[in-house]
């Protein structure tokens, strides 16, 4: 349709059309519904209020693992490498959210690349493997994180990471053969196995990339083992003096936390968890802790429902009914697990919205109120 | 008493556990079922409406048009508030996780706030249905509508105000959360209370009434009066039609009111009994369903307001035989025949006790279980 081209799209009658479009007439015009609600019925991509792209590719790097290239539109205002963004999809009716460090370059233009491994009970993961096609939409939220490069860069980088957690580091890697980086690099990559690696052909590629890249591959389950302080002194002896950053599960976090406290060059270290960080809730009705992130508070929680519980902490939270009829207290919850106490029904352990009149917490539950 | 008291005096606490868990069990069944079929349901409704708007708005532009375009952009804000408004407002489409269909986000083509209508209606309306002195759609603060609000000679005036309601309803409904009868005839309400209560609300009409009554008309040039009718047209029969929808789903004279006593420790199966009794339906085409929002299903809309109202029709069987097993009343009529007797009702009221020519029983004391007073009684069955 040749509105939908005039609209979407990056050159100057684009620009045009578009400025127009979110004009203070259109907007008056278009009350209160906005522009972007009548826009997106020629094209979503169109809309200037979300960040949203197209997939326009699905490769299949592993068993485990999906990779998707993803067409942000005009809104995409880039990222640092080492960074991590929400990335949405549908699926049955539901908008399911994940966050994920994208591998490119922060340099590069275009599509921005997703690697992700697959969890089997995760709905999003497993939808992109099956059954997500070219072409399908994916809203993207804000970009966020401070596990990235310094600005200034500094003269040795060492980076670590183990399954999946190569994504933001990749992206450190690939910035810094864009930017001709003249130090040093030392690339350590853990992972089950060859069949299994993530990269492992572009890893072997840009070896020479760069005169002072290393890499390190090790395969935990051919004869590799997971990280430790010998090796990693024998694989970069004077990684003292560099900068580290690491991303992966908890153990290797763990792991070279402690080293790195023990050896007092703590500040030297960087860290990011990879995957959704989900406190461990028993399925209690007390017990565990209930973090108001909005307001900054705490409190433990005491199995009533998160309504009284955020009073009893000296919240003031919006409210009405008290008995899930009419919506005034709906917040979102971004991690943890709660019980509708209508129907009993326990909630997945992500971010999603609920009533926290009817809601009352299974452990630890975080709250943006 | 009645005959409908005696029965429901005669239920056991037991026996309206029993009918909160039926009705939960619906519930549940639904919400466990939502999915994409609702969500393309929504959406084409929302992909509808701005067809409409946008075409009725061009075709209002040229005379040979003008009717047409007048038609669809009557269509275009019934549907804006009716089925996509209302029932976004509602949180039924919450569960989507898109932000442009959520209810805290939501807003309507009509003079009310988002905010103000969550208020009176979602709470309010939703929370106390029916209970004189609490639910302020009885009456509006402007219209005697229950038998137990006592007459005043204002009340003679409620028929030409009620039609004069039908009119102006977006402007009514904006102002209904600002309770004007408090500050104009109560005097309990100042006037700084209430300037203060209509700073949102001017700014929210006077956008509405730029877009409509200026900005459009500029914009079609000579034909600016035409845009200008049109744009009025369309506002009135969104009016008459929203008010009329909404007036037949509490007043027709069957349906229940109930004394501020009754919320007293009321469990679930009570509430729901109240929701039950408080609502009726009206009978019509698939058209005259989605026109109306669904509301043509009031009662089920009462039971669960957060089920989106395209779900209603399948359930609405079960409701019934809920009733029937229960020996409870299920009010539902053509529509002609709930608005009269919704009208009915309106001229009864109008005049003082006195002169009434049948007193429907006061507002009852009932739905209440006799055993239940030392017994648990908590609004939500943990």
């Amino acid at each position: 349709m040749t509105f939908a081209r005039t609209i979407s799209g990056s050159g100057p009658v684009q620009r045009l059309a578009k400025a127009a479009f979110n004009s203070r007439l259109m907007h008056r015009l278009t009350y209160p519904h906005g522009p972007d609600r009548f826009i997106e019925l020629f094209d979503p991509t169109a809309v200037a209020d979300e960040t949203v792209g197209t997939i326009s590719a699905i490769e299949h790097p592993t068993e485990r693992s999906v990779r998707v290239s993803v067409r942000p539109n005009s809104r995409w205002n880039g990222f640092v490498a080492g960074q991590y963004v929400e990335f949405a999809m549908e699926i049955d009716g539901r908008r399911h959210r994940r966050m994920f460090s994208p591998a490119q370059s922060q340099h590069a233009n275009g599509a921005l690349e997703f690697t992700m491994s697959v969890n089997p009970d995760g709905v999003l993961t497993r939808h992109i493997q099956q059954s997500a096609r070219v072409g399908d939409l994916v809203v993207l939220g804000d970009v966020s994180g401070d596990f990235h490069l310094p600005q200034a860069r500094p003269e040795r980088v060492v980076l670590i990471s183990a399954g999946s957690g190569i994504t933001p580091v990749m992206s450190m890697l690939r910035t810094l053969i864009d930017e001709q980086y003249g130090g040093e690099i030392d690339f350590i990559h853990y992972c089950r196995s060859a069949s299994d690696a993530l990269y492992a052909a572009e890893l072997e590629q840009q070896e020479g990339a760069l005169p002072g890249l290393r890499m390190h591959c090790v395969y935990t389950r051919e004869g590799g083992v997971h990280f430790n302080a010998e090796q990693l002194a024998q694989l970069v002896p004077n990684y003292h003096h560099a900068q580290t950053f690491v991303c992966g599960p908890a153990a290797l976090l763990e792991a070279t936390r402690t080293l790195f406290d023990e050896q007092g060059i703590s500040e030297r270290l960087h860290q990011e968890a990879f995957g959704l960080a989900t406190p461990a809730a028993g399925e209690d009705e007390t017990g565990g802790e209930i973090h108001f992130k909005r307001s900054d508070r705490s409190a433990d929680n005491n199995g009533q429902t998160l309504l009284e519980q955020a009073e009893q902490a000296g919240l003031n939270p919006e409210h009405g009914c008290r008995m899930g009829v009419c919506f005034a207290c709906s917040c979102t919850k971004t991690a943890g697990r709660v019980r509708d106490l209508r129907t009993g029904e326990i909630s997945s352990a992500g971010e999603e919205d609920i009533q926290i009149c009817v809601s009352a917490p299974l452990g630890t539950v975080s709250l943006d109120i | 008493m009645s005959e409908l008291d005696n029965h429901l005096n005669s239920f056991t606490q037991e026996q309206f556990d029993q009918i909160g868990a039926d009705f939960d069990a619906i519930r549940r069944r639904v919400i466990n079922d939502l999915g994409e079929r609702d969500a393309n349901y929504i959406r084409t409704i929302v992909k509808r409406q701005r067809q409409f708007e946008v075409g009725g708005r061009a075709m209002m532009m040229l005379p040979p048009t003008w009717p047409l375009g007048v038609a669809s952009l009557s269509l275009s804000k019934i549907l804006d508030n009716m089925e996509i408004g209302h029932n976004v407002m509602h949180g039924q489409y919450d569960w989507m996780g898109d932000p442009a269909l959520n209810s805290k986000n939501f807003d309507w083509d009509t003079a009310d706030t988002a905010e103000n209508w969550k208020a009176t209606h979602n709470f309010e309306h939703h929370t106390y249905t029916n209970v004189v002195d609490r639910d302020h759609d009885i009456g509006y603060g402007l219209l005697r509508m229950a038998d137990d609000q006592p007459w005043e000679p204002r009340f003679l005036m409620n028929l030409p105000l009620t039609a004069l309601l039908h009119v102006f309803f977006q402007h009514f409904v904006a102002v209904q959360n600002l309770k004007l009868e408090n500050y104009l005839i109560y005097k309990t309400k100042s006037r700084e209370e209430l300037a203060e209560e209509f700073k949102p609300v001017w700014a929210k009409m006077r956008k509405q009434l730029a877009k409509d009554y200026v900005y459009f008309p500029l914009l079609a040039g000579p034909f600016a009066p035409l845009v200008f009718a049109g744009n009025m047209t369309a506002n009135l029969t969104r009016n008459i039609w929203a008010c009329s929808v909404i007036f037949n789903g509490h007043f027709p004279e069957e349906v229940e009111q109930f004394d501020e006593s009754v919320l007293e420790d009321e469990s679930r199966g009570q509430w729901y009994v109240r929701q039950l009794l408080g609502s009726a339906n009206f009978e019509g085409s698939k058209l005259m369903h989605l026109m109306s929002g669904n509301l043509s299903y009031q009662i089920e809309h009462h039971l669960f307001p957060d089920i989106p109202a395209c779900r209603y029709a399948e359930i609405a069987p079960e409701v019934r035989a809920i009733c029937k097993k229960n020996g409870l009343p299920y009010h539902s009529g053509p529509f002609w025949k709930q608005a009269l007797s919704t009208w009915k009702r309106i001229a009864r009221l109008s005049l003082p006790d006195r002169l009434l020519p049948s007193k429907k029983p006061t507002a009852k004391a009932a739905p209440k279980a006799g055993a239940t007073t030392d017994e648990e009684s908590l609004p939500i069955a943990a």
